[in-house]
Formats: C-alpha cells, structure tokens, sequence
C-alpha cells in the first residue's frame, strides 16, 4: 500500500490544460523528483498537492485519507520554496518554531525541537540571527528545518536549489539527501535541473506538457528513456540516422558502417542514439561498430575533453579523460569511433 | 544619519587620496557643489522655523523669557491643541483604516485588477484636492442645503441638522480631511502591501497557521514601519491644514491653525510674542508625533539592516 | 480566496468610493443649480467671465511657472550633485527635503513674516516684488519633497557617474552636462514633479492669503463668503484642474515608457 497516491489529477486553467491526467504513487519515505521543462506542470501538481492549487478533477489520497478538500494549514505537509520565503521579522529560532507555535505546542517543546533542528542542519549558534543575515544557503537550510520541525507526514521542495550559487548548490543538495534519509521522510521535489533529479532522487517523473513522460529509477530514465522527449532533455544525446536492413534481427546501415542492434526494429529509416559516454576515441577493444568522421572542435575543460566529430551528416560529442601523454586530436583530424551497437537507443514518439 | 564618510571604509573611498590634510579641501569642495540647495533651505526652511523657536522664548524686548511659553495654558489656546490634536488623529485614524481596507482589497484581488489603476490616479487627485474647494465639496453635500439634506427633506425625514450633526463642527472638519487622508494612505501603504510576498502567507499556511495568525505574527509587524510613519504623516497633514478649516468651519472650530492665522492677521492675542508661542506649539506636536514615530519605527525594525 | 475576503474588499471598496465621490457629485450638482428649477452652467459663466477671475487665476499660474523653474533649479543640480560625488550624504539631503511635511505651511510662512519685513536683512516683504518672489520660493519649499523624489527617482534609473564621465572626457562643463545631458534624461520626472507642483500651487490658501498676495487661493476663499452658487463652480473647476494635472502626469510616465521600449 503506497503511502502518497495521485489518481487522475488534472487542473485547467481556463482553457490553458496544464495537468493532464497525472498519476503517480509514492512509498512510505521515498524521495521522488518531478523534473521538466519550465511551464511542463510540474510547480503546479506540487502546489495541488501542497493545497495552494485546487485540482480540476482527481485525488490525492496522503497516509490514506483524501485531502483535496483540505485547507493547506489542515494537510500537515512541509514545503521549502524556491525564494527562501523566511519571515524577514522572526529569529532564526522563531521561523523554525512558527509551525509548533501555530499549532500551540508548549513553549518547553518548541524551545528543545528548534535547537535539535538547528543541530540537524548545521547552524546550532545562529538561532538569535535575523534572516538578513544569514547567506542564501543558510537560509535555504533554515527553511528546511522550519518545514521538518512540525513533523509533517510530506516534505515538498520547490526548486530550493535555484536560487543559490553552484557550489552552495552541489554542497546543500547532498545535504538535504542525507537529512531526508536520515528523518525517512516522504518528500516530493520539483526541479527543471536533471543533475539534480538524478543524483538526488530514488525514483523521476519526467514531465512535459502536463502529462507525466517517464516514471523510474534514475537509472532507467538516462538509459532507458521511454520518449523522444526524455531522451532529449535527460543528460546529453547524440541522434543518428539508419536505415533499417533486418528488422527482426536489428541489423542497420549508418553511414558506410553497418551493425545489429539485436534487438527487433521497426522497417525503414530510424533515428538512433548514443550518450556521449557510449562513444570512444579510436578502435576499442570490445566495440562491434567502427565509425569514421573528422574532428570540428575540442573543448579543454579540465578533467574532461569535449570533442566533437562530424560523422555521415551529424555530429557527435563524446569526451575523453584527460592526459598528460595523450594529447587531444587537431580540429580537422579523421578519427575512428568506436562503440557498443547494443547501447545505441531507439528514439520514437509516444 | 551618515554626514560624514565613515573613517577607513573602504567601499567608499573620497578621491583625491587619504590623509586629512587633502581631505579637508576636498569635502569643501563637494560641500560647496550643495551651497545654492544649503542656502535655499536655510533661508526659507531653517532660519524661519528657528525665528520662531527663538521668538516664543523672547519678550517684546528680546530678553530671555518663559511668559509666552506660559500663557499658552491661558484663555482659549489649550483647548485649540487638544482640539487640533482630536481632529488629526480622528481623521488619520479613520481616513488610515478605511484606506487600509481599500488598499488591502486592490492588493490582495478582492476587487477586479482594472479598478486598481484607475483608484491610484484618483487617490492622487483626492490627496491634492484640499484647501477651500474641498469644504465647498461638502458644504454642498452635507451642509444645511446640500444634497444629503435635500433628499432628506424631500422624503419628509429629519434633517442632518436636526439629527444633531453640523458640518461646520469637529465632525464635519473631520470628514472633511478624511477626504484627503484616505487617498493619502492608499498612495502611501499600496507599495508597502505590494512587498508582502505571496510565499510568506503560503509557507505559513502550510505550517498550520490560519489567515489571522498570518496577519497577526507575520504580515502586521512587517507593515508596522510603514503603517507608523504614513499614520505620522497623515497626522502633520491634518494638524497643519487651515484653508480646508477656514472655508468649512470659519472662527466656528477653535482649533490651532485657525487661531494662529487670526494671530498673524490681527494679533488677536494682544501679544505678537505669543503667536511666536503658539507656532512652536504646533512644531512641538508635530515634532513629538514624529519623534514618537522614530522611536517605533526603529524598535519595530530590528529585523532590517 | 475564500468568498467572505472578497466581500469584505468590495465593501470597502464601494463605501470608501462612496465616500470620495458623493461630495464631488454633490458639489458639482449644487454649482449647476444657479438658475431656479433647472439646471444650467449659469455659475460658470459668471465666474469665467469675473475679471477678478481672471486676474487671479493669471496670477497663480504665472507663479506656478516660477515655482517649477526655480523647482527645478535647486532640485535637480542638488540631487544630481548628491547621486554622482556624495552618495553618503543623501539621508542628510532626504531629510531635509522631507522638512515640509512635518513643519505646517503657516509656521513656515510666520516665519518669513517676521524674518523678512521692511526692518530686516532681506526686506522681501517691503515690496509687491519682494513678496511674490517670497511667495514663489515658499510654494517651492513647499513643493519640495515631491520635486526631489521624483527627480531622485527619475536619476536613479540613469548611470549618472557614465553619464558624466562620458560628457566629460568629450570636454563638456558642468553646465552643458546638467543642462544637455541630465535634464533630457530625467525629463519625465520633471514633469512629474511640475505638474504636481501646479496642483499644489494653484489652489493653496494659507501663504498666499498671510502674505496677502492677489492669488487664486484667497479669491476662492472670498467669494465663498458672499455668493451663492460660484464658490462651487470654482470648486469644480479647481478640481478639474487637479485632475488634469495628475493625468498629465500618467501621460508623461506612458510617453516615456513608449520611447525607451523602441530604444
């Protein structure tokens, strides 16, 4: 019995259908990602689930009881917002104790569950301080434990990342994954950043135009995409034109190479294609498929070198480690690539 | 208040180097771009509000004296503060809640998003619509032949008059400037209204508070400095007026700009010194209710930089 | 929104209109009442046809005129000065600038009474030149705060120090700079300021009538205590002249807006 279910969810707004006949069910102390594209619906189903949002029609159903028609102050759910959104006028110590003060705990109480959320984010001496003074990661991770300290049965965080510089970004989003697991704590996050989704998340949604795309592991969403459209917006892709000789067999034609897939395909001209891990430099040990091309551009970029080849009318960027006794190919050069046929994908439409 | 730079601050370094010595011509020389606005202050802003302040501790004869500070708990003059004072704050009270509510209602969408536009120009005009035109504006609607009393009569009711209410009173001054203050406080708290951000109201709904906890712990105080200070200056505003008292109310109301302005006329007081007294009394109040809204703005601003 | 805030906003809503609009209507209706029994723009006609009238509305737009040009003289060189060399020195200048609106207009004007008469260092008050020249920088003291926010906020929208130092290195002085440079730049906000300027001025009583000069303000006041129907025509008229004003200066502000989206 899954702890967090959505059935049917849909919201228009006039004509504007932005959730359409959303579903998605969520274990007990789960962290799922919904990722997509700004205006994809995915702020929005956080916000009907949040209470801020009514749903046109559909349910969500929280620990068993359906709380559509709950108020947001009666649905007991945790929500750190993209902006921050402390109370500039409270303490530190007062934001975090807001929700038990609300709820009218004792002071004793309130007084012992905002040192120990202080403690669990780090920042045990800054409760005195005023939110103007502290930095924007600091903040961030006030507003996290402000929403964990009234024990919520959902957590819900609302692009909290994308405010922030991209170190503090990498540093808290770790962080927030640890106090996640460490609380078990049933959390929905929202993010159009798919290296945050993926390195964070037990399962993705990927989302686009209102409907949810993709539902899995991160695992499954990179290698196994279901779409086009997550193909595309998750990680970096490289799309090859072949023609399909044996579709049975998987047997196709790129360029003058041809290879099998060994897997069944559809007849005709198909559209593959290969992460830029998938592809190597040179004749590889193991690779069944050699493709021959000229180098347009190299990108030193530290550890990694980006390189881009034209290959029978496309062109592929792969990377390479780098190395002190291996310098990069010269832009003009011809290469040989090589790689896997069995991890090439197949990209259609729905 | 910074009138200096602050020693050693780096971010703001005074070109032209460092030391002291260079310094000194240098600020005089930035001081100097400033003269005409200095001068233009302290000829017609200054030097006359400290005439005043000068002449109401003067006899006629230019010694140091207490009498004219002493007779102003004479003859009429206390109550014509005590007066003036009701019809401030009366009228900045009623005209800062009512603009509040309306203000409230523009912000938050109560009311359509096309009325918004055309209530700010309005509440500019109101808020300059003032002086003499203004209680014709009323005489013509709430005097003894005005609108109000003509439907009255003509339904064979009892007239305002009747009823007890005279618009040449304190109620009748006091609608009258909430005219003014009431478009006042919508152009002055609307901006304020529209910093209060939406997520704060929804982080603490989705902690549990209700609408009144929300009002009450979170979106008041961050409104306090700027309902504080617009309450102050609504407050000068009507403390000040006499054109709008004058043409309503004529000698009818004693209240302290009216007195003050027979005074300047007519020495009605029979002493010029005491008109010097009088006037500072007014810069007192005025002064006080600011001072007042100083010291709570700053303790209300704690949480600000 | 739950049902019972919106209630509660268009009741507010409507009686403060109420209360704004029925004394407008009111007293428009009562100006239109000059002939029995039916209604006419007698009242009007007999007040635009007053040279009194005339004479004294001529007086107090001519020193609404002054009023803006010396406005802006001080305003703008003032807050430019302050925005490109001495930044830390604004609170210092906002303060004074917000002076008028805590020391009442009729202290201020006792003031300059006793300050400036016949026996003082700067007899303005001993003659009708004197007193006018007196009466315009009071109206612009008055007008201050609202001249120096909005030319303020008008600079703060331009990189006053490029500006400057851009007119500068292609030789320009000071003058050229404020004059060609910053006034064209900030032109908006001046007109802001001068039409709100001409509101204030217009209609304003208590200086002009202390200093007893022929302005609109106490002829106003006059006749509202010997005729019957022309006070309120006046009434209206002032207040259509308040009005226009402030829709010039949306004009303004939309003009503005228009030229810099083609830019």
């Amino acid at each position: 019995m899954s702890f967090l279910t959505i059935e049917h969810l849909e919201k228009s707004f006039g004509t504007n259908r932005v959730v359409q006949n959303f579903n998605l069910t969520i274990e007990k102390g789960e962290f799922v990602s919904l990722l997509g594209p700004s205006g994809c619906g995915k702020t929005t189903v956080l916000r009907m689930v949040a209470g801020f949002e009514t749903p046109s029609t559909g349910r969500i159903v929280i620990g068993g009881k359906d709380v559509v028609n709950l108020r947001p102050n009666q649905r007991n759910i945790g929500m750190v917002f993209q902006a921050y959104a402390l109370f500039p006028n409270l303490t530190v110590a007062d934001n975090i104790g807001f929700g038990l003060k609300v709820a009218g705990r004792p002071r004793a109480e309130r007084t012992a569950r905002v040192a120990e959320m202080l403690k669990l984010i780090g920042l045990p001496d800054l409760g005195d301080r005023f939110p103007f003074q502290l930095s924007g990661g600091q903040q961030q991770r006030v507003a996290l434990a402000r929403a964990l300290a009234p024990s919520p049965q959902v957590l819900l965080l609302d692009e909290p990342l994308s405010a922030l510089d991209a170190k503090v970004r990498v540093s808290l989003r770790n962080e927030i994954r640890a106090i996640q697991k460490k609380l078990g704590i049933t959390t929905i996050f929202v993010t159009h950043d798919q290296e945050e989704a993926l390195s964070m998340s037990d399962r993705v949604v990927v989302m686009h135009g209102g409907r949810a795309e993709q539902v899995g592991t991160p695992f499954e969403v990179y290698n196994r995409p279901a779409t086009k459209f997550v193909a595309n917006f998750v990680g970096m892709l490289n799309t090859l034109e072949a023609d399909v000789i044996d579709p049975a067999t998987g047997r196709v034609r790129i360029g003058g190479t041809e290879t099998s897939l060994r897997r069944a395909l559809p007849a005709g001209r198909v559209t593959l294609a290969a992460r830029p891990e998938m592809i190597a430099l040179g004749v590889q040990p193991g690779r069944d498929t050699i493709l021959e091309g000229k180098i347009t551009s190299v990108d030193f970029l530290g550890s990694v070198i980006r390189i881009r080849a034209r290959v029978d009318g496309s062109e592929l960027a792969f990377d390479t480690f780098n190395s002190t006794d291996a310098p990069p190919p010269a832009p003009g050069s011809d290469v040989r690539l090589s790689l896997l046929a069995s991890d090439l994908l197949l990209l259609q439409d729905p | 208040m910074i009138l200096w730079p602050a020693p050693g601050n780096p971010g703001r370094p005074i070109p032209g180097g460092t030391s002291l010595r260079t310094n000194v011509p240098k600020l005089l020389s930035l001081w100097a771009g400033l003269l005409p606005f200095l001068l233009f202050c302290l000829l017609f802003l200054i030097l006359p509000t400290f005439k005043i302040v000068t002449g109401a501790f003067q006899a006629p004869d230019g010694t140091f004296t207490l009498d004219n500070i002493r007779m102003m708990n004479s003859g009429n003059i206390p109550s014509a503060f005590w007066v003036s004072i009701k019809i401030s704050f009366v009228s900045a009270l009623l005209g800062g809640v009512a603009g509040f509510a309306v203000s409230a209602a523009l912000a938050f969408g109560a009311v359509p998003k096309a009325l918004r536009g055309a209530a700010t120009t309005f509440s500019g005009v109101a808020a300059n619509f003032a002086g003499v035109p203004l209680a014709f504006a009323f005489i013509a609607t709430l005097g003894p032949v005005g609108l109000v009393n003509v439907m009255l009569r003509s339904n064979n009711m009892a007239t305002l008059q009747q009823m007890g209410f005279s618009i040449y009173g304190f109620w009748g001054l006091t609608m009258a400037y909430v005219f003014f203050q009431l478009p006042l406080m919508i152009l002055m708290i609307l901006p304020a209204l529209d910093g209060l951000k939406r997520e704060w109201r929804e982080a603490a709904a989705i902690l549990g508070a209700s609408g009144a906890q929300y009002w009450r712990m979170i979106a008041l105080p961050i409104l306090t400095p700027a309902l504080l200070g617009t309450f102050a200056l609504l407050f000068a505003n009507a403390f000040g007026a006499v054109a709008t008292a004058m043409a309503l109310t004529g000698a009818n109301l004693n209240i302290v700009p009216i007195l003050l302005f027979a005074q300047i006329r007519g020495d009605v007081l029979g002493n010029p010194h005491l008109g010097y007294a009088l006037a500072f009394g007014m810069i007192v109040v005025t002064a006080v209710a600011n001072t007042l809204y100083i010291w709570l703005r700053v303790r209300s601003e704690r949480w600000l930089k | 929104m739950n049902l019972w805030v919106r209630i509660t906003g268009w009741l507010a809503f409507v009686l403060a209109a109420g209360y704004m609009l029925v004394p407008l209507f009111g007293m428009t209706e009562f100006s239109l009442k000059a002939r029995r029994g039916v209604y006419s723009l007698d009242a009007y006609a007999r007040v635009i046809g007053d040279t009194e009238f005339q004479a004294t509305f001529g007086y107090s737009v001519t020193l609404a005129l002054a009023t803006i040009v010396l406005g802006v003289l001080i305003v703008v060189p003032t807050a430019f000065w302050v925005r490109l060399k001495m930044p830390w020195a604004r609170p210092f200048v906002e303060f004074l600038t917000l002076l008028p609106l805590v020391i009442p207009a009729i202290v201020l004007v006792f003031g300059y009474i006793r300050l400036y008469n016949t026996s003082s260092f700067l007899p303005l008050t001993g003659s009708a030149a004197g007193t006018n020249l007196l009466l315009a920088l009071g109206y612009t003291v008055l007008a201050l705060p609202y001249m120096y926010r909005a030319i303020d906020t008008g600079l703060r929208t331009i990189d006053v120090p490029t500006l400057t130092e851009a007119a500068q290195s292609l030789g320009a002085g000071w003058v050229t700079i404020l004059w060609r440079i910053v006034l064209p730049n900030v032109m908006v906000a001046v007109l802001s300021g001068a039409f709100l300027t001409f509101a204030i001025v217009i209609g304003e009583y208590t200086l002009a009538a202390l200093l007893d000069r022929p302005a609109f303000g106490p002829y106003l006041q006059r006749i509202g205590t010997n005729k019957p129907y022309e006070p309120f025509a006046l009434s209206v008229i002032s207040f259509a002249i308040t009005w226009a004003c402030m829709g010039l200066i949306q004009l303004a502000t939309r003009l503005s807006k228009h030229t810099k989206a083609q830019r």
